[in-house]
C-alpha cells in the first residue's frame, strides 16, 4: 500500500491533524539507496522539517525526474510524482500553475537538472513559480553506474572518461542566478542542522527556491567533497553566509573575504590593519545578483566554499500572475458563457 | 467620386446564373490575399451559399517580394448546393503579380477567368518569376478569358483625393479594390466587408476610409468599365435550417475544448509551444481566461506535454497541442501519461513531413506515429475530426474518452482542417453531450490503481485530497496498489490491462453508418480531413449508378466495432489517404482484407476527380 490513513491523517473530514511528526512523512516503502548514500541524510532532514512547516500532508507534492535522488518521492508520505528524466520542473510547473494551493517540491540531481533537463530548470526558475527545487549534486551519474556528470571536475576519470573529463563543469548556482532565481542556497548532506535550516528557509520563501546540496555518492564518487566538508577541515575551508554579517571564516574566526578594487574577491587575515569593516557584509536581499554570483564562484582551494543563502528576494510568482489574469478576465468579460462564444462572430440564420 | 456617378448612370448588365464557382486569389505574401479570400468567404456565407476554403500560404513569413516562394493563395468554393471541398480547379484566378500567375496558372480550368494586375508585370518582377517574355503579351494565355487591369494605378487614382495616407499605405488597399471588383462580378453585397473594416480599424479612421473607398472603387469600376459584359449570380444553397457561423478547424478545436471544460465541470489547462499550423489554438484559448482556462506557453514541446500531465494530476483537463515534429518530442512523456493513467489530450495538427517538411501544407502522415511512436507497449486512444466543424465535437469526445477511461488521447487534425473554413451550424446547448469527470474522494481502502470494472479506469485522485496521498511515476506499477513492481507476471498483466482499456472504448462509440448501401461492389474508407472530397467523389460515383459506399473513421484507436464486418460486405475496399497508406496498413493487419491503398503526399488535399478516377479503376478491376 502506498497510502497511509492512520488516525491523524486524511479521512478526518479535512481537518488539520493535531500535530504531525517526522513519522507522518515517512512512507511505507523500503528505501533503496546504497547503504551510506548521502541521500538518506537529506531525506531525513526533509522529513524532520516538514512537520515544522505546518503544511498538511495532502497539500504536499514531491516531483522528481530520473536518477538516484529521484526515488525520493516514494519515501515521502505525501503526494508524489516520479516523472521522466530531466522533466520534473516542467511537471511541477503544470502542478503548481494549475493548483497554486499545493506545496510543490522538485527533487533532482546534477545530471537530471543540468544535463538532460537544463532547459526546463532555467525556465522554471525564470518564471518564479513558488516551488522548491533541491538539487542533489554528487558530481557523478549514479543510477547508470558511474559516468561523469555536468558538474564533474576536469580531468576526472570515470567509466565514460577513462582518460579524464575534457568538458568544463557547470556551477549549479551560477546557472540558477543567471536565470534570476529569487532564492538560492547551498548546503551539505552531512551538515544536518544547517541543511534543515536551509530547507526551512527554502520552504518559507515565496517564489522559486533553488537549493544545491553537496551529496556524497559513496559508490561511484566517494568523498567528492570531503576535502572541504569533513568535520576537521570544514571551518577552515568553508564559509557560512549570514545575512548582514561580515564574511568571516576559520577555526580562529580570523580570516575573511574582501573585495579588491579590481572587483576580485580575496581572502585576507584579520589584524595588521585589516578589520571586520573591510570585509564584505553579506546581503542576501540585494536586488541585483552580482554579489551572490561572485560568492557562488568561490571554489576550494582558492577560496573557502560558501554555504547558506546566497540570495533571497521577492517578486511576483508565475501562478499568482496567472490567477490574476484569470480573475481579471472574469471581472472584465464576465464569467465564461459557452453559448455566447459559440454564437459569436458573424452568424446568419438559414430558415 | 467620379466613378460612383458613372455607376448610377449605367444600366444593369446581363446576369448569368451559376451553380457553383471556385475562385483563387493569389499574390505576393504582402498583398493581403488571405484577408481578401476570407472576406469573400464570409460574405458568401452570409448571402447563404455553401462554402469551403483552402488557404495556401508560404512557410516564409516574408519571402523576397515578387519571388515564387513568396506566393500566397486562397481558394474558395461557393455554391447553391451542398459542397464539401474547396473545388478541384479554380474557375477564376486573380493573380496580383507574375509569380502568382506562374505558380497557379496550371490549376486554372481551361477557358477560366484570369484577372491580372498589369502594374506588377514589370521586367524585374517577370524576371523574378522566371518568365523569359511577358505572358500578357506573348500569346501564351490565349486559352483563358484574360482581363488585364492596372489595379495599382486604378486604386491610386481612386484614393488619391480621398485620403491622406502615404503611398505605401494606399497601395496596400489594392487587394480591397480587387475584392470590390470580384464582389461586382459575383453579385455580392459590400456591407459585410465594410462592417468588418469599420470594426477592425475603428481607431484608424483614415485606414477605414481608404479600404472602404478602394472596395467601392473596384466595384464601381467593374460596373462601369466596358470590359465585363456579364456578371454572375450563385443563389442560396438549401442548407439545413439553423444558426450558422463560419469556423476554421483550429477555432472549432479551441471552442470544443472550452466546451469540454464547461461540460465536464473541470478547468482546462493548455500547455503548448508555438508551431505551425497549431499555434492558432494557443491564441484562441489564451483569450478564454474568463472560462478559468489557463494557458501556458512552455519552453519547448516536452515541457508543454509534461505541464499538461502535471495539470491532469491535479484534476484539470490537461491539454497540449502541436504538429508532427512536436508529437515526436512528446513521445516519452506520453508514455508517462500511459503509465500513470492520467487523462491528457494531445492535439496534433498534422503537416507535411518528415522533419520540418512542409510546415504550411497538409498531410495525414502521423497516424502511425500516434499509434506506435513510443517506447514499449504503449497504446493511446486516437480520434480524428472529419471537417472543420467536427473539430468542435471531437474535442469534446477526446476529453470524454480521456476522463472516462483515464488515459491519454491523441487528436489528429491537420493543416487543411485547421486553416480551412466552413459554415458551421452552431449547436444548441442541449445538443452537447454531458459527461461526468468526477474526482475520487473516498479515503477508505483507497488504492491508487483500483479499477472500474467496466472501463478499467483507475481513480482520479488528486493532491489536496486528505487520505489519498500516493505516488505515481513511470516505473511499472503493481495493479491495484500502484506500488512500483518488477514482477514479470504483473508487467504482462499491466501491459494487457492498458491495452484493454483502449480496446473497451469500442463499446462506447457509435458504429459506422455507411454513406450509401450497406453492401456492394466498392467500399471507400477514409479518415480525417479527406471526408469532404471522398464523400463528394462517392456521391458522384453513385450518381453514375455505381455501387459505391464510404465510411469515415473518426475513431482510429480503437476502430468502431462494426468496421471489420462492413469490410466483408464489399468486393473491393479502397483507402485514400494523404500519406503512403497508414490506415490501410492498420486495417490490413487487423482484418486481413485485401484493401487497396490510394496514397497522395503532395501537401494538398485530394481532388474529387482524382478520387473518382481511382474508384472507376478499382471498380472495374
Ligand atoms: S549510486 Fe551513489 S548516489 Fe546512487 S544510491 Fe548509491 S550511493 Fe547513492
Amino acid at each position: 500500500m502506498s497510502t497511509n490513513t492512520d488516525a491523524n491523517q486524511g479521512g478526518n473530514g479535512g481537518q488539520p491533524p493535531v500535530k504531525l511528526t517526522r513519522k507522518d512523512f515517512v512512507s511505507d516503502q523500503e528505501v533503496r539507496w546504497c547503504p551510506g548514500c548521502g541521500d538518506y541524510a537529506i531525506l531525513a532532514q526533509v522529513q524532520k522539517v516538514m512537520p515544522e512547516l505546518g503544511i498538511r500532508r495532502e497539500n504536499v507534492v514531491f516531483v522528481s525526474g530520473i536518477g538516484c535522488s529521484s526515488r525520493f518521492p516514494y519515501y515521502m508520505n505525501t503526494y508524489g510524482f516520479h516523472s521522466i528524466h530531466g522533466r520534473a520542473p516542467a511537471v511541477a510547473t503544470g502542478i503548481k500553475a494549475s493548483n497554486p494551493e499545493l506545496s510543490v517540491w522538485v527533487i533532482t540531481g546534477d545530471g537530471d537538472a543540468l544535463s538532460i533537463g537544463g532547459n526546463h530548470l532555467i525556465h522554471a526558475i525564470r518564471r518564479n513559480l513558488d516551488i522548491n527545487i533541491i538539487l542533489f549534486n554528487n558530481r557523478i551519474y549514479g543510477l547508470t553506474k558511474g559516468q561523469y556528470s555536468p558538474t564533474s571536475e576536469m580531468g576526472k576519470r570515470t567509466k565514460s572518461t577513462p582518460f579524464g573529463v575534457i568538458d568544463y563543469p557547470l556551477n549549479p548556482l551560477s546557472v540558477a542566478l543567471a536565470a534570476e532565481a529569487t532564492f538560492v542556497a547551498r548546503s551539505v548532506d552531512t551538515h544536518t542542522q544547517h541543511l534543515q535550516m536551509i530547507v526551512q528557509r527554502a520552504m518559507e520563501h515565496k517564489g522559486v527556491s533553488f537549493v544545491e546540496v553537496y551529496q556524497n555518492c559513496n559508490i561511484f564518487n566517494d568523498g567528492a567533497f570531503d576535502m572541504f566538508t569533513a568535520r576537521d577541515v570544514k571551518e577552515d575551508r568553508m564559509i557560512e553566509l549570514e545575512h548582514g554579517r561580515p564574511l568571516i571564516f576559520g577555526k580562529e574566526r580570523n580570516r575573511g573575504i574582501r573585495m579588491r578594487s579590481d572587483m576580485h574577491l580575496e581572502v585576507v587575515e584579520l589584524g595588521n590593519g585589516v578589520s571586520e569593516s573591510d570585509l564584505i557584509a553579506h546581503n542576501e536581499k540585494a536586488p541585483d545578483s552580482y554579489l551572490a554570483y561572485m560568492l557562488a564562484r568561490m571554489e576550494y582551494p582558492e577560496y573557502p566554499v560558501p554555504v547558506g543563502v546566497f540570495r533571497d528576494v521577492q517578486k511576483s510568482t508565475y501562478e499568482d500572475l496567472l490567477t490574476e489574469q484569470v480573475e481579471r478576465a472574469i471581472q472584465n468579460m464576465g464569467p465564461g458563457d459557452l453559448e455566447g462564444i459559440i454564437n459569436s462572430g458573424d452568424t446568419w440564420v438559414i430558415e | 467620386m467620379e466613378s460612383m456617378t458613372i455607376l448610377n448612370n449605367v444600366e444593369d448588365k446581363h446576369i448569368e446564373e451559376l451553380e457553383s464557382v471556385t475562385i483563387r486569389f493569389a499574390g505576393d505574401s504582402g498583398d493581403g490575399m488571405q484577408l481578401t479570400g476570407t472576406q469573400f468567404t464570409k460574405t458568401s456565407a452570409i448571402v447563404g451559399n455553401d462554402i469551403s476554403t483552402l488557404p495556401d500560404f508560404p512557410a516564409e513569413i516574408r519571402a523576397p517580394a515578387g519571388s515564387l516562394p513568396g506566393v500566397s493563395g486562397f481558394q474558395l468554393n461557393f455554391s447553391n448546393h451542398d459542397i464539401r471541398t474547396p473545388g478541384d480547379e479554380p474557375n477564376v484566378l486573380v493573380a496580383m503579380n507574375p509569380a502568382a500567375l506562374k505558380v497557379n496558372l496550371a490549376d486554372l480550368e481551361p477557358g477560366g477567368i484570369l484577372l491580372v494586375n498589369t502594374d506588377a508585370f514589370s521586367d524585374n518582377n517577370l524576371k523574378k518569376a522566371g518568365y523569359g517574355s511577358n505572358p500578357l503579351e506573348d500569346g501564351s494565355l490565349t486559352g483563358y478569358r484574360l482581363f488585364k487591369l492596372p489595379i495599382t494605378t486604378l486604386n491610386r487614382a481612386a484614393l488619391r483625393d480621398e485620403v491622406e495616407l502615404p503611398p505605401k499605405e494606399i497601395d496596400r488597399c489594392k487587394n480591397f479594390w480587387a475584392l470590390g471588383l470580384m464582389y461586382w462580378l459575383y453579385d455580392r453585397p459590400l456591407e459585410p466587408t465594410m462592417n468588418w473594416v469599420n470594426e477592425k480599424f475603428k481607431k484608424k479612421p483614415d485606414v477605414v476610409k481608404a479600404n472602404v473607398t478602394a472596395l467601392k472603387a473596384g466595384f464601381a469600376y467593374a460596373e462601369a468599365a466596358e470590359i465585363f459584359t456579364t456578371h454572375y449570380r450563385v443563389r442560396k444553397a438549401a442548407i439545413a435550417p439553423g444558426k450558422y457561423r463560419n469556423i476554421t478547424g483550429n477555432e472549432a478545436t479551441a471552442l470544443g475544448f472550452v466546451a469540454a471544460s464547461v461540460l465536464a465541470g473541470r478547468p482546462l489547462f493548455y500547455a503548448s509551444y508555438p508551431i505551425t499550423p497549431a499555434s492558432d489554438i494557443l491564441h484562441e484559448l489564451s483569450m478564454r481566461k474568463n472560462f478559468g482556462v489557463k494557458t501556458f506557453q512552455a519552453e519547448d514541446e516536452i515541457a508543454a506535454v509534461c505541464a499538461a500531465i502535471g495539470a491532469s494530476f491535479t484534476g484539470n483537463l490537461g491539454l497540449t497541442g502541436t504538429s508532427g515534429p512536436g508529437l515526436a518530442l512528446k513521445s516519452e512523456a506520453l508514455g508517462l501519461a500511459v503509465m500513470t493513467e492520467l487523462p491528457v489530450v494531445v492535439v496534433n495538427v498534422q503537416r507535411g513531413g518528415p522533419s520540418t517538411g512542409l510546415p504550411t501544407k497538409t498531410e495525414q502522415a502521423d497516424l502511425l506515429q500516434a499509434m506506435f511512436g513510443r517506447n514499449g507497449e504503449c497504446p493511446v486512444a486516437i480520434v480524428a475530426p472529419a471537417t472543420p466543424g467536427d473539430c468542435f465535437h471531437m474535442a469534446i469526445e477526446a476529453f470524454r474518452i480521456a476522463t472516462r477511461y483515464m488515459l491519454p488521447v491523441i487528436y489528429l487534425s491537420d493543416g487543411y482542417l485547421g486553416n480551412g473554413a466552413e459554415p458551421w451550424r452552431v449547436p444548441a446547448m442541449d445538443e452537447l453531450p454531458r459527461f461526468e469527470a468526477n474526482l475520487y474522494k473516498d479515503p477508505d481502502n483507497f488504492q491508487a490503481y483500483a479499477r472500474d470494472p467496466q472501463t478499467l479506469a483507475r481513480p482520479w485522485a488528486v493532491p489536496g485530497t486528505p487520505g489519498l496521498e500516493h505516488r505515481i511515476g513511470g516505473l511499472e506499477k503493481q495493479d491495484i496498489t500502484g506500488n512500483v513492481s518488477y514482477d514479470p507476471e504483473n508487467h504482462m498483466h499491466m501491459v494487457e490491462t492498458r491495452a484493454a482499456k483502449v480496446a473497451r472504448i469500442a463499446d462506447d462509440i457509435p458504429e459506422l453508418e455507411p454513406f450509401g448501401e450497406r453492401e456492394g461492389r466498392l467500399l471507400v474508407v477514409g479518415w480525417g480531413s479527406t471526408h469532404g472530397s471522398i464523400t463528394s467523389a462517392v456521391e458522384e460515383m453513385q450518381g453514375r449508378g455505381r455501387s459505391v459506399s464510404s465510411v469515415h473513421l473518426r475513431h482510429l484507436n480503437p476502430f468502431p466495432r462494426n468496421l471489420g464486418e462492413l469490410l466483408g460486405r464489399f468486393d473491393r475496399v479502397l483507402v485514400p489517404e494523404l500519406n503512403m497508406g497508414q490506415l490501410w496498413l492498420l486495417m490490413r493487419a487487423k482484418y486481413l482484407v485485401p484493401a487497396i491503398s490510394f496514397p497522395k503526399v503532395k501537401g494538398k488535399p485530394f481532388k474529387i476527380s482524382e478520387l473518382t478516377a481511382k474508384m472507376e479503376e478499382v471498380y472495374e478491376d
